[in-house]
């Protein structure tokens, strides 16, 4: 069964092409597809707890998709780990090749 | 299990946070013992051009030793010495490169086309296309 890795540098308040993602990997979720959110640079600025992002806030509480963020885009932007979303895990460049190399997994950068 | 990722750069150096992701990610790969094979379109061929010098930066006040810019030219060529000569492979866009001048570049990286791509892809364990805005 296929998965998708979907790889977000981009912010939601800064384009709104973004929200167009969040909806491809809801769907993919609702339908039992494995799904898992990597931000990158400015993807991970929607992370922030007080961030008005609606449609994030639904990704990172819905237990079918794992969300996490690169650490070292984090520290750039100042933002700690524990001020991050519930649902939303810091993690780093070992685990996202780790997640690239997984068998009949998709990856999509945006 | 070493695996082979490939990568499609199209960002030109010193212009995006995509470069430097990259980067990081070819960098982890091979420091897990994969092989990467990086292709260079359009702005990208630019990223291993030989004569990238490092400048001060009057606006601080700093010298070039002082600034310690970074060059992408030098990353790349630290990437080949990771990738202990053979895990990474370096193709440029040869009509890329002819449209920028960008034909004199660091060793490591070899002339190529999307043909070389092509072959990339259907003999990888995964591909990641990094476009540009």
């Amino acid at each position: 069964m296929p998965s998708y890795l979907f790889i977000e540098s981009r912010d939601p308040f800064e384009t709104r092409d973004v929200e167009e993602g969040y909806r491809l990997l809801a769907e993919l979720a609702a339908k039992n597809t494995p799904v898992t959110l990597f931000l990158v640079q400015n993807g991970v600025l929607v992370a922030r707890q007080g961030a008005r992002a609606e449609q994030f806030a639904a990704l990172a509480a819905n237990p079918r998709v794992k969300v996490l963020a690169d650490t070292f885009a984090l520290q750039e932007r100042g933002i700690p780990t524990n001020a991050l979303l519930p649902g939303v895990q810091a993690s780093d460049m070992d685990a996202l090749v780790d997640l690239l190399m997984v068998d009949d997994q998709k990856a999509i950068w945006h | 299990m070493a695996k082979t990722l490939t990568l499609l750069l199209m960002d030109p150096p010193f212009e995006s946070a995509n470069t430097a992701t990259a980067f990081r990610l070819i960098d982890a790969a091979l420091r897990k013992g994969h092989t990467v094979n990086v292709f260079a379109y359009e702005g990208a061929v630019n990223l291993t051009m030989k004569g990238q010098q490092q400048h001060p930066n009057p606006a601080h006040g700093k010298t070039v030793e002082e600034e310690q810019h970074p060059l992408t030219r030098d990353i790349v060529s630290g990437l080949f010495t990771s990738g202990g000569g053979d895990r990474l492979r370096w193709i440029n866009c040869g009509l890329c490169v002819d449209e920028r001048g960008a034909g004199d570049w660091v060793d490591g990286p070899r002339r190529g086309g999307p043909g070389d791509f092509w072959k990339w892809v259907t003999e990888s364990d995964q591909t990641l296309v990094i476009p540009c805005r």
